[in-house]
């Protein structure tokens, strides 16, 4: 490995402003690195090499020719997460059903990487659809952990976060519909961060769950992820969802965060949140954290949000609903696969067949529970109920909110799990998202940052910050980061195991 | 279908009450489409005017068309509806190759417009008024192909291809509530209120309202009750209803077709039928295996629109005087009977009238040039009187230089055949054909001397105070000037000639 | 309680055009009977007087002007298309409801 793998993208962008290093020779390094433990990591889905090249080389032109640098990440590398469109890539969002498909646009996101100089090296693996909690359920094949490759890497951006944790990219976009990118921030040791819902554009992003998906920033420290979410966020009049109001300053509030200094900072932990179910060394990281946010003289409270029980459950309708509806458009008529189309059989009958062959059994499962949830009879006990919760879920927020400046809870129960250990139960791998889920049905912004080690795995302390308050939790993240850094020895990053490199 | 399948139409009157309910979409003409900024012009190579949002491609998302919004405010306020102070698209799920997302955004309980009325003017001067339930925003579907089998039907083809140009024009779709106590003249109500509503639609300037291209569609729900019955009747939709005429002979059609079916004791089936323009019949659809279920829910790409109090009244500010308001006013202040005003409603002469008296012509011209000469001139060349190649501002001119006297009546109408054969405008016509009035009197007293020298008889009457006698001079001048003299003023120079 | 049946999967999977084995029809009814059991709590709030939410943002009256934007060529709107004649979309026989 080399050296520049290992630096930080803001360490990185420092480096190609001030001339010590190309971007092409930063973009090498990490497509080297990608070459060499993507075999067992299984991070990518497409590396895109000969365009990450000409990016990076565009940067250092670019620089040469002494214009000023498009952004404070110009030249720096990013894995994308294959549910979000560029032109000239396929984009198959994990699924048989997308397997080849290029489609003709580029989503805001991707377009706002480019504008600002970030070198997208390719694009990374996810459940199918972003459905899933453990990149399990990609029709292309699992990811591995880099802390233990018999273990998933979080679901649905394992890709993502994957790639962060073997140093095959400083930089990545997830996407967040129930804690996408929370959960894998939280087991794989890295950062992640969900915005508020309608801070991000959802132009290109190929849609699970309109109301709840959110794109956002991964990386491996909380300052990397608030220069990659001032590069991404904004308003965008393609998606009637995005609000027109200034990105919140998150890049300045993890600057201030780093002077370690929590004194007036209110912090509310989630009683809800622990107890049965939560792993023993996952409540004693979390109890650490608090204990360190204590420590830097933020004031602890406990909070009750007693409408977060009920947030599992009203996800797991919400979510196939909009899905069932989303993943209609997949019908092999004008893209994608097609299936059994042998010159007798109707259009109709061509479609089911394409569905049965194209879509994995996660995806089929949740169409069919969206399509129960919201047929005539049924859509006020379930559909209806569960938007009742919403109302429920962001009073409790609001309540919590007036009283507190942040909510804190375990990212996610338990550490990294191994791979098939909940594959044929799937309510066991949907309690992953218990803690994750309020703040998308709320859509306020919350993130996950690493928080220690249980049993030599890693577990995320989850933030939450009211919306379009993004900053308070860059600051919260960036001190508590400070102080574990030192009383840890070093960012928890540096313990991921070496990986065998191919050669 | 043979007529013993069906019942007489005055026995089925004298056995049922129809009951109707009519379904119309309109095309809106903006510019662009309901959800996305592709062209919403008609036709185009196929595939042209799309996007990644109106081919429904992963990740795409629509923002609503702020000018639909408003055409679809417009229509409400001139079909006298509410308008929802807040309200919501919502999906409707279904699948169909002509639909790129497998669902149509539509607005499903929460309609932008509803609760108003449009009132009916039948042939012979009775108004009916039909209530509308609703008023709602969604998008069209695209176009399919049908190759293979029979003549483009979609029964027997062996595959199909789909162009999606027209996938996302933005469409309203009005509801009427049901429409009872029409009787017997059930099929001109419906004909009578599609027909209100494409001139009121019109009016507003919204869509181009063709029948033909599909920028206007019907459908009828039509269902029979029993005499004196309290319970509606099973009710059949039929589509495919692409003129006027035809929904008239629809909604004739299914009555008799359901009470023949009803009176042999059978039971109608609640379905969708497809009229057939050639035979003037309906037949039935495919029988789905399930029942469709929507599943209707809000559409979360989607945020509420809530039109302020403040932009409606603006929106209301914005309406042209309505088709009903105008016919009115118009009969107020050209003081015609009933009759008249129905007259020139039936020949479609409001517009042409009004627009010719707008150009200076006294009303009571423009309204007999439009429908005596030129009604002849249209019925025989078979056309609407709006589409004779005449002006209203072409026809003031020529009821002017009749005025000034220029012009007489006979020389008028040579005129007017001159403009209709694209000869220019009247002046131009007048100047080519030589049609002016000769009123230099020297010229006229010339053609009277000589008149009078040929007819010595009649002039001698004429001397002795037989004034009527000098109508034979006047004659043989008009012959002699072909016509082009003032016969008024013929008559005049007759009578001074002769010290009369 | 309400549970889903072996019929209702296959119904629900008609409605969702999934061609559905015999195997997954067992196994589905058997996963989703276990969710919506599990789910299904969110109905204890059906009868409250609580305002739904389907919108987090609260945002209303997102418009776009009436102004033309440049969309796809026919190549490219067509380009990963399974099948193409004439420029436009190929695909199997359609069941319309005009049988």
């Amino acid at each position: 490995m080399t050296e520049l793998t290992r630096l930080d993208a803001a360490d990185i962008a420092a480096k190609i402003a001030a001339k010590e290093v190309s971007a092409v020779e930063v973009t090498q390094a990490h497509l080297d690195r990608i070459a060499a433990v993507d075999h067992a990591v299984h991070a990518f889905l497409h590396v895109d090499t000969e365009r990450a090249l000409a990016a990076a080389k565009a940067v250092d032109d670019n620089a040469a020719a002494g214009l000023p640098a498009a952004s404070p990440l110009a030249g720096v590398p990013l894995a994308l997460k294959d549910v979000l469109t560029m032109q000239g890539a396929p984009t198959t969002c994990g699924s048989k059903v997308l397997e080849n498909w290029q489609p003709p646009y580029d989503a805001t996101v991707t377009q706002r990487l480019q504008a600002a100089g970030v070198v997208i090296l390719g694009k990374t693996n996810m459940d199918e659809f972003a459905m899933g909690s453990s990149t399990e359920n990609s029709a292309f094949g699992p990811t591995r952990n880099p802390w233990d490759l018999d273990r998933i890497p979080g679901g649905s951006g394992g890709g993502s976060s994957a790639a962060l944790a073997a140093f095959e990219a400083p930089l990545a976009i997830g996407t967040d519909t129930g804690g996408s990118i929370r959960q894998p921030g939280a087991v794989t040791g890295t950062v992640g961060v969900k915005p508020t819902y309608g801070t991000v554009s959802r132009f290109g992003l190929v849609a699970f769950s309109s109301s709840l998906d959110q794109a956002g920033p991964c990386a491996r420290t909380v300052l990397d992820a608030a220069l990659l979410h001032e590069v991404i966020a904004g308003h965008d009049p393609l998606d009637s969802t995005s609000i027109d109001a200034p990105v919140p300053p998150v890049v300045a509030a993890a600057l201030e965060g780093a002077n370690g200094d929590l004194k007036g900072v209110k912090v509310g932990v989630v009683t809800e949140f622990a107890g049965d179910g939560y792993e023993p060394g996952v409540a004693e990281a979390f109890t650490a954290a608090v204990d360190q946010l204590r420590a830097l003289g933020a004031e602890i409270v406990e909070v009750s949000c007693p409408s977060f029980d009920l947030a599992l459950p009203a996800y797991y309708l919400i979510a196939p609903s909009e899905a069932s509806s989303n993943l209609a458009r997949f019908d092999a008529m004008r893209y994608g696969l097609r299936v059994g189309d042998d010159a007798t059989r109707s259009a109709e009958e061509v479609m089911s067949l394409t569905r049965a062959a194209g879509f994995g059994p996660e995806v089929k499962r949740r169409i069919i529970l969206g399509t129960y949830a919201l047929s005539a009879g049924y859509y006020d006990a379930y559909y209806g109920s569960a938007q009742k919760v919403r109302t429920l879920i962001m009073r409790d927020f609001d309540a919590a909110f007036a009283s507190v400046d942040v909510l804190v809870s375990p990212t996610t129960p338990t550490t990294a799990f191994k791979i098939g250990e909940r594959t044929a139960d799937p309510m066991a791998m949907y309690r992953a998202d218990l803690c994750t889920i309020p703040s998308n049905l709320a859509g306020n912004a919350a993130l996950s940052v690493p928080c220690g080690l249980s049993d030599g795995l890693p577990v995320g302390l989850q933030i939450m910050s009211p919306a379009l308050q993004d900053q308070r939790g860059y600051r919260v993240a960036a001190a508590y980061e400070v102080a574990r850094n030192a009383a840890q020895g070093g960012p928890l990053i540096n313990r991921v195991p070496e990986l065998e490199v191919a050669h | 279908m043979t007529t013993a399948e069906l019942m007489d139409y005055a026995e089925v009157i004298t056995r049922f009450d129809p009951v109707l309910g009519l379904e119309v979409h309109v095309e809106l003409s903006t510019a662009t489409k309901m959800f996305c900024g592709c062209s919403n012009r008609f036709g185009g190579e196929p595939n042209t005017h799309v996007c990644p949002t109106c081919l429904g491609l992963p990740g795409s998302l629509p923002v609503v068309n702020a000018v639909a919004v408003e055409s679809a405010i417009r229509i409400g306020l001139a079909l006298n509806c509410e308008i929802a102070p807040w309200c919501r698209f919502a999906r409707k799920n279904y699948f169909y190759p002509d639909m790129p997302k497998n669902f149509q955004t539509s607005q499903y309980d929460e309609p932008i417009a509803f609760n108003g009325y449009l009132d009916v003017t039948l042939d012979d001067g009775e108004v009916v008024r039909v209530q509308i339930e609703r008023a709602h925003m969604e998008e069209d579907t695209g176009k399919s192909l049908h190759v293979g089998g029979a003549t483009g039907r979609i029964h027997g083809a062996e595959h199909s291809l789909l162009d999606y140009n027209r996938a996302g024009v933005p469409l309203i779709e009005i509801v009427t509530k049901t429409i009872e106590g029409t009787g017997e003249r059930a099929p001109e109500v419906a004909r009578a209120y599609v027909s209100t509503l494409r001139d009121l639609l019109q009016a507003l300037d919204v869509s181009d309202v063709r029948m033909d291209q599909g920028s206007l569609r019907c459908d009828a729900n039509v269902s029979l009750m029993e005499r004196g019955a309290a319970e509606f009747g099973t009710r059949t939709e039929t589509k495919n209803v692409n003129s006027l005429r035809s929904v008239e002979r629809a909604v004739r059609f299914e009555m008799t077709r359901q009470a023949a079916i009803l009176a042999s004791g059978g039971s109608i089936l609640q379905e969708t039928r497809h009229f057939e323009e050639a035979s003037g019949t309906t037949r039935a659809g495919r029988r789905k295996e399930t029942s469709e279920d929507y599943r209707y829910f809000p559409e979360p790409d989607l945020v509420p629109i809530a039109p302020s109090a403040e932009w409606v009244q603006e929106l209301r500010g914005t309406l042209p005087e309505l088709p009903a308001e105008r016919r009115k006013r118009v009969q107020a202040e050209w003081s015609l009977t009933d009759l008249e005003l129905r007259d020139l409603v039936n020949a479609g002469a409001i517009d042409l009238v009004a627009a010719t008296a707008d150009a200076g012509a006294p009303p009571a011209e423009a309204r007999s040039w439009w429908m005596s000469y030129l009604s002849q001139q249209a019925n025989a060349r078979g056309v609407d009187l709006g589409a004779l190649p005449i002006t209203p501002g072409q026809v003031a001119r020529v009821i002017a230089l009749v005025a000034d006297g220029a012009l007489t009546n006979k020389l008028a109408r040579d005129v007017v055949d001159g403009v209709l054969a694209g000869e220019g405008e009247p002046d131009h016509v007048v100047e080519t054909r030589g049609l002016k009035v000769v009123s230099d009197d020297s010229a006229l007293y010339a053609a009277v001397d000589e008149a009078l020298a040929a007819n010595p008889d009649v002039a001698t009457k004429i001397r002795e105070g037989k004034h009527a006698a000098a109508g034979a001079i006047v004659g043989a001048v008009m012959k002699a000037t072909q016509g082009q003299a003032d016969a008024k003023r013929v008559r005049e120079l007759i009578l001074t000639r002769c010290g009369a | 309680m309400p549970s889903i049946s072996r019929d209702e999967v296959a119904h629900l999977a008609r409605l969702a055009r999934l061609a559905v084995t015999e195997a997954e029809l067992d196994l589905f009814a058997g996963q989703l009977d276990q969710i919506v059991a599990a789910v299904a709590q969110v109905g204890q709030v059906a009868d409250q007087d609580i305002p739904p939410t389907s919108h987090s943002v609260p945002l209303t009256n997102v418009f776009r002007a009436d102004v033309v934007r440049p969309g796809l060529t026919q190549q490219q709107a067509t380009a990963a298309a399974p099948a193409v004649e004439d420029g436009r979309f190929r695909v199997p026989r359609i069941l319309g409801e005009e049988a």
